[in-house]
């Protein structure tokens, strides 16, 4: 039998005896994040689409000032509350979201004909107040602009005047892109859970075998260490691919959770979609896998590995956020670079578009590029004399 | 057969074995002797091809260590300081996961899986985990593990360190049965009454170099001492004043 098939056997063995390793390669990985996923959509989904057909509770100071506003507003959907006695202080303590406020003078000024000011009381830096903040503003300016129309009618001029210029919305978004912009995490999700699936079996069979000491009695075999290597390798990339799997079928089910209907789109998180993450991810499997393994053969210890390990987890998140902060255009040579390639590539499938055949190559030969560097970087440290030396 | 010549290694500044020669040779238990820290464990190290010496050459049955490790390793079977067994793995399995890295097949590595076990008494233990051993069956375990692959030479770092008197008997009486069948042992220790029950030969090692090599009897007869620890005693002394 081939040493490198002994060692990826033995491996494999001997880590699915150890449970902290199948938790968190086949359980927690996989199952927490898809489950994550749909109650954070859902979540989201309900605080955006529920908050524009409601009702809009505002405490109102001074409402006797302008009657035929506040008539207006409440037919747009206002519900007036009674005002707080210090309106600034009771926004800046949080008790109210936003106060309108019609000053006294504001009878004066209308009936003169003269812009008749109401405040609007709110706290900028809080973000949850956005959206009441706007559609209060919204049904102010509506109302102004329908008296004014009605003032330049009564003048016998064409209310068209007063509106030279008109910007149209034409916006192309299909659906599923609009829904996308929500699944931008998605592709960080699964590269995590192909980190964490083959990190403990990349500490263990490096930095644990030598913690344990029994990398000098393997190293005494007649075998090559690049065979011992590529065979220890093997079993990481093989546990981080079934952790890969289980998530990806676990997001196909997890999708069905999805209130989609709500969201105007089509989510197919089916057999395609899985098929391609799989395609696009595996050089991307192996390059972690190599990475992490070379991280690990520099740590002397089991808990040195795992806390090398935990800072390299946060590099993979980076082409996600970079890509939600600074949106570009994808180009093909974006493709080539490992993570970004994937990024784009499952985001394109999640928006429902179709993955050309080039973009594909590019990602494959990009990441397969990377890690074959990767793995030969890592023959060089398992050559090393120092790396079986422990103690 | 292991043939030592002029070995040189060192640590930085630190010069961990200069110009190391001796040779053990088949049917014989050879000791290497020396204080902790000697440069025991780092010779040993060079000759399984685990470090590279910086100068000099290992020969093991003809083989230069330099120009055919894969080789020199074959003919080697090892149990270095660390046992180092897999926990997680039976007893077995340990010795097995060594066979087939050896290239043993199916049928070879029962028997001698079977043959080692029996001669080792280690049948009761053998399909447990090794998670929890006592020390003398974790050296028995490794022990089978290095002589899975029927190795001419073996090499033992320390092989009786932590174990009881019956453990340690036990296990001389195992190293007799490899020296009658022809095989050439080399084991280190820096405990005397050991390397008197069992050597053939005696290799003092101390501060790097080799100050003595002889049997026992020899070495007794050389500095005039009573005994041989009185004689290691005045070996290693006289090879302080020397390096002073």
């Amino acid at each position: 039998m081939h040493a490198a098939l002994t060692v990826f056997l033995k491996e494999v063995r001997e880590n699915l005896r150890d449970r902290r390793t199948l938790i968190n390669a086949l359980l927690t990985g996989p199952l927490l994040a898809p489950a994550l996923f749909v109650v954070l959509i859902n979540v989201q989904l309900h605080i955006e689409l529920d908050k524009a057909g409601k009702p809009l509770p505002v405490p109102v100071v001074g409402a006797a000032n302008a009657p035929n506003l506040i008539a207006a507003l409440v037919q747009m959907g206002m519900v007036v509350k009674p005002a707080p006695r210090d309106p600034e202080a009771a926004v800046r303590e949080q008790k109210a979201d936003v106060v309108l406020r019609i000053p006294a003078a504001y009878a004066a000024h209308w009936r003169k004909g003269e812009p008749a000011e109401v405040e609007l009381i709110y706290d900028s830096s809080r973000r949850d107040t956005h959206e009441d903040v706007s559609r209060l503003r919204d049904m102010v300016k509506r109302y102004a602009r329908i008296v004014g129309a009605q003032r330049l009618l009564v003048r016998g001029l064409s209310p068209a005047l007063a509106r030279p210029l008109v910007a149209a919305d034409r916006d192309q978004a299909t659906p599923q892109a609009r829904g996308a912009l929500i699944f931008s995490m998605l592709p960080y999700f699964f590269v995590l859970t192909a980190f964490l699936g083959g990190m403990y079996l990349a500490i263990d069979t490096t930095a644990g075998e030598r913690e344990r000491q029994s990398l000098e009695p393997l190293f005494a075999n007649p075998v090559p260490r690049r065979r011992i290597l590529l065979g220890k390798l093997a079993a990481t990339t093989a546990f981080a691919l079934v952790s890969l799997a289980l998530s990806v079928v676990a997001f196909a089910i997890a999708g069905r959770f999805i209130d989609t209907s709500r969201l105007d789109m089509v989510l197919d998180l089916g057999a395609h979609f899985a098929t391609f993450v799989l395609l696009l991810m595996l050089p991307l499997v192996l390059l972690l896998a190599a990475l992490q393994t070379l991280v690990a053969a520099f740590a002397k210890s089991y808990r040195e590995a795992q806390t090398y390990l935990s800072l390299l987890m946060f590099v993979p998140v980076l082409p996600s956020v970079l890509l939600i902060v600074v949106p570009v255009k994808a180009q093909l040579w974006m493709y080539a670079v490992p993570l970004l390639g994937q990024q784009l590539g499952i985001m394109q499938l999640v928006r429902g578009e179709a993955l050309g055949a080039a973009p594909v190559a590019a990602c494959l030969a990009g990441t397969a590029l990377a890690a074959l560097l990767a793995i030969l970087a890592t023959m060089r440290v398992y050559a090393s004399e120092r790396l079986a030396i422990s103690g | 057969m292991i043939e030592v010549q002029n070995l040189h290694k060192s640590f930085g500044a630190v010069k961990a074995v200069e110009d190391v020669s001796f040779s053990a040779r088949d049917g014989e238990i050879t000791g290497l002797l020396g204080p902790n820290g000697a440069g025991k464990t780092t010779t040993l190290r060079m000759l399984y091809t685990l470090m590279r010496p910086e100068r000099g050459r290992v020969l093991v049955d003809g083989r230069d260590a330099a120009l055919d490790p894969l080789g020199v390793r074959r003919a080697l079977g090892v149990l270095p300081d660390a046992r180092g067994l897999y926990k997680r793995l039976t007893a077995r399995e340990n010795i097995e996961y060594f066979g087939r890295l050896h290239g043993l097949d199916e049928t070879t590595l029962r028997r001698r899986c079977d043959a080692l076990i029996a001669a080792l008494d280690m049948a009761a233990i053998a399909d447990r985990r090794t998670e929890g051993f006592s020390q003398g069956e974790r050296v028995k375990t490794a022990i089978a593990r290095a002589l899975v692959h029927d190795p001419g030479n073996l090499i033992l770092d320390e092989p009786t360190n932590g174990l009881d008197v019956m453990a340690t008997r036990a296990m001389r009486e195992f190293l007799f049965g490899l020296r009658a069948e022809g095989r050439c042992v080399l084991f280190s220790s820096h405990i005397m009454q050991e390397v008197v029950a069992l050597c053939d030969r005696v290799v003092v090692i101390a501060h790097g170099r080799v100050v003595a090599d002889a049997a026992p009897q020899t070495l007794r007869e050389q500095t005039g001492a009573a005994s041989l620890e009185d004689a290691f005693v005045q070996i290693i002394r006289r090879s302080e004043t020397r390096a002073a």
